[in-house]
């Protein structure tokens, strides 16, 4: 445990430092660097799920006013590392997905790109693909990375022996992080050094991976991206699209080659969350005390590269129970390579475990919360740790006063309200508190400003406005006096924008280069002196399970009739320690709610079995939440620091406010209706006519 | 393929040459480095690219550039003239109206149509009273409505509707004063 850094900076409201320059549209995205005549750059993709490339015809695309390359298998880069199958792209023939990159055209004008993409001729061999999600399927089996079972007790003589038993499956459908700045790079080699100009969630971890594989030292690749148009894990890890262009700009030394993935091709091509299947089988005592935990989760992955959404991660530490199985599995198929979304793991994870929790509750006859507080461990059940400061109940308790829980009759279908069916919904919250070691901060002074260095990324989270409070309370200055640099490998080492634990990991950096610049150069240091700090690991974390919480109230209202659902309104309380910013943070858990709503009710890609792809593959057909859908919505936090978070006090905010959301609202749709819905989203048909 | 097209872009003229397929937005982007309008979808689906033509809002990436001549375009840039902020950038900073700012330009240019066609007495799906001649009070119900052409992934709405709110009590507050 660490003493708690003074808050001056922290804790106050500040208003975003890049929002004068963004609601102008100013500051500069991914595309908007300034370059000079660049060429632009259309993918070839395939059109088949399996199979491989027989022959590609440029002849025509050539020949094309404008046109000055076209890029394939044939003529690419040969990379020095192949290892992994999502960015290996133009390697061979093979092709594992529908949507994959086959090629590219470079024009001068995007138009003539686009109009040339389609004269390629591309041939291809298919091959019987096999591209449907089922969990019986008999490929189903451990991920590479091993299956992490956990198998405690005697579970089956445990449920056997329950007086109540709850034995159900719960699913969740392909979800696209969808950023409204689409993935967006632009490529240049100037001899033998390439620049990217890119939206990326880490531009150290990207560079790490891209480096080795282009076969360049990481000095001889430099990445920017000072801001980024949304993420939500997407731009977590480096997609083909980046790779993609810095393969064809090879083949034009000099020239910045643009290039913005089309909101049709980030479907195929930027990672997406896969498909699970949840199955629980709980036992319990008549008072609702859980004595057997089992739960099978099965996850869709691609043959080209693994990716399984782990959705057993919340229950390994969420409930009591002695006698646990539970098994996490995962099944490739010929589709698209999927990746992180927004708390991979627990947010679809929460969806089944807290859905069968609203059903355990009734069961047994018990209030929702009630059954939680019943149900609350002493220790980690998974590694058998204390919890840091595990405040679920006090956030269920103080969710509760808040959205007036009291007074909810608890039977179903019992609320109407001229035609409509009302209903209200708990569920719990969750999301591991990490820290990262390894990101280094560089803090520089001239004339009494400081300037903090550190590759550090904001995809909205607000980084550039709390980094700087931070970075002002570390020094013990004035936040005016700080001027922070993010989002470039010039910058010293930075961790990933991802698992919740950037400010964290970041700070930490800031912290330890603070401490040092005061020891080497005191409070009054003369121009140009300098001090770089890096990020340890939190030692907390190997005595402690650590962990965040929080608790998600939701009312809905069904119209007898046709089943339209709406979302009345919406209230959440999360554990998350000290708050660095009010203003930023409350933003950032409501917007995650907002997904959480998407998750719910709208969100669904829809894959075509005979052709292995996405079909509602644009905005248009792929509902996520619009500003009608968002009515009353509020983000509440206990006031608390935790210091075995470190000196920050702060754990990671970027995720949990979407876990547990969609299972608030499935779980306030049943309290409404009386149908219960286990696989999201839920549709008005789906309450229709049973 | 070259088509000659005279566009005022944020107040200042501008004589291009552009491919017939190229769109206004790409026009912007492109040609004249006005990277204010934001591209998210490319298909009218996001609302992104939202910019005021001869006053009206319209996504720019369905408009092509050459049927446009003679047209004035303000994007969110052009709304604050010399630097200087609208009231609507105001009150999204106060607010918080937005995350990662991609769909924000979009929002403001949307949320200035907004304003305008409510007092100009426009009607919404949801205006209980239809008048045409006067002014619509933009309740959280109105606006939800007339903003919901403009997405935003990372959930900003709940503070768009309260900036849009605090820019139509500061207009109309305004006007009364002029008055």
């Amino acid at each position: 445990m660490s003493d708690l850094l003074r808050a001056s900076a922290i804790g106050t409201g500040r208003v975003r430092l890049d929002g004068p320059d963004k609601v102008r549209g100013l500051a500069p995205y991914a595309y908007e660097h300034p370059v000079e005549h660049p060429l632009h750059l259309f993918p070839l993709c395939s059109t088949i799920a399996l199979g491989r490339v027989t022959a590609i015809d440029a002849t025509a695309a050539l020949a094309l006013d404008g046109v000055v390359h076209v890029i394939t298998h044939e003529n690419a880069l040969r990379l020095a590392d192949t290892e992994d199958g999502e960015l290996a792209i133009l390697q061979d023939d093979r092709i594992g997905f529908r949507g994959q990159y086959l090629g590219a055209v470079l024009a001068e004008t995007p138009e003539a790109a686009r109009q040339a993409a389609d004269l390629v001729e591309v041939t291809a061999e298919g091959a019987p693909h096999d591209a449907v999600f089922r969990p019986d399927h008999p490929a189903v089996r451990e991920p590479e990375g091993g299956g992490d079972d956990i198998d405690t007790g005697d579970f089956e003589a445990a449920i056997a022996a329950a007086e109540i038993v709850v034995d159900q499956r719960y699913s969740t459908p392909l979800e696209h992080n969808n950023p409204m700045e689409p993935h967006t790079t632009i490529a240049r080699w100037d001899g033998e050094q390439l620049t990217l100009w890119t939206s990326t969630q880490g531009v150290h971890p990207a560079r790490q991976t891209l480096a080795p594989m282009l076969g360049i030292d990481p000095e001889q690749l430099r990445i920017i991206s000072p801001h980024v148009g949304g993420g939500f894990g997407s731009k977590g890890l480096p997609h083909a699209d980046m790779m993609l262009t810095a393969l064809a700009a090879h083949a034009v030394p000099g020239r910045a080659v643009k290039h913005a993935v089309t909101r049709q091709h980030m479907f195929a091509l930027t990672g997406y969350r896969p498909a699970t299947s949840q199955r629980f089988r709980i036992g319990a005592r008549a008072d609702g005390t859980i004595t057997a935990f089992g739960l099978e989760a099965v996850s869709s992955s691609s043959h080209t590269k693994e990716f399984p959404e782990v959705a057993i991660k919340p229950s390994r530490q969420m409930y009591a129970g002695e006698h646990r199985r539970i098994t996490q599995r995962v099944l490739p198929l010929d589709v698209a390579v999927p990746s992180w979304m927004r708390a991979p793991g627990e947010a679809p994870g929460m969806v089944g475990l807290e859905i069968m929790m609203d059903e355990l509750a009734e069961a047994c006859g018990l209030d929702p919360i009630e059954l939680r507080v019943r149900n609350e461990p002493e220790h980690d059940p998974d590694t058998g740790k204390p919890f840091n400061r595990r405040r679920l109940i006090d956030c269920l308790h103080e969710g509760a006063t808040r959205f007036g829980w009291a007074d909810r009759d608890p039977r179903p279908r019992a609320r109407r309200e001229g035609g409509w069916l009302i209903g209200t919904g708990v569920a719990s919250a969750t999301y591991p508190a990490s820290r990262q070691p390894g990101s280094k901060a560089r803090i520089r002074h001239e004339a009494g400003v400081y300037e903090v260095g550190i590759g550090a990324a904001d995809l909205g989270t607000g980084t550039w406005t709390a980094l700087t409070q931070v970075s002002a309370d570390a020094l013990e200055v004035d936040p005016d006096r700080i001027a922070l640099r993010i989002g470039d490998t010039a910058l010293p080492n930075a961790t990933v924008a991802g698992s919740s634990t950037g400010l964290a990991s970041w700070s930490a950096a800031v912290l330890a280069a603070a401490d040092a610049f005061r020891r080497e150069h005191g409070t009054a240091p003369a121009d140009g002196v300098e001090a770089i700090g890096e990020a340890a690991e939190n030692p907390a974390e190997k005595q402690f399970a650590m962990h965040s919480y929080g608790a998600q109230f939701a009312q809905v209202r069904v119209q007898e009739e046709t089943g339209e659902i709406r979302l009345d309104r919406m209230l959440g309380v999360f554990s998350v320690g000290r708050i660095i910013n009010p203003r930023t943070a409350r933003s950032q858990l409501l917007g995650g709610m907002t997904m959480g709503v998407g998750m719910a009710l709208h969100e669904k890609g829809e894959l075509d079995p005979r052709f292995g792809h996405v079909v509602n593959h644009d905005l248009a057909e792929y509902h996520v939440p619009v500003n009608a859908d968002i009515r009353s919505l509020e983000a509440h936090w206990l006031d608390e620091e935790d210091p075995q978070a470190g000196p920050l006090g702060a754990r990671g905010i970027g995720e949990i406010g979407t876990v547990g959301a969609a299972a608030a609202i499935a779980n306030a749709v049943h309290h409404a209706t009386g149908v219960r819905a286990r696989d999201l989203p839920v549709f008005g048909s789906d309450l229709l006519a049973r | 393929m070259g088509h000659p097209v005279h566009l005022i872009i944020d107040g200042q003229p501008h004589d291009l040459t552009v491919d017939p397929r190229t769109t206004l937005l790409d026009a912007l982007r492109d040609h004249l480095g006005n990277m204010s309008p934001k591209k998210g979808c490319d298909h009218g689906q996001c609302g992104a690219c939202t910019v005021l033509v001869d006053g009206r809002r319209l996504n720019s990436c369905l408009l092509l550039a050459v049927s446009l001549d003679g047209a004035e375009v303000l994007t969110s840039d052009g709304l604050a003239p010399d630097g200087e902020p609208s009231v609507l950038h105001t009150a999204f900073l106060e607010q918080d109206a937005f995350q990662c700012g991609y769909c924000t330009p979009g929002q403001i240019c949307s949320a200035t149509g907004v304003l305008r066609e409510a007092a100009d007495g426009h009607p919404s799906v949801v205006t209980e009273d239809h008048g045409h001649d006067h002014p619509i009070e933009l309740t959280e119900d109105e606006i939800r409505e007339r903003m919901s052409g403009n997405l935003c992934r990372c959930g900003a709405y709940v503070n768009i509707v309260a900036a849009v709110r605090q820019a139509a009590g500061a207009s109309t507050a305004s006007e009364g004063t002029a008055r």
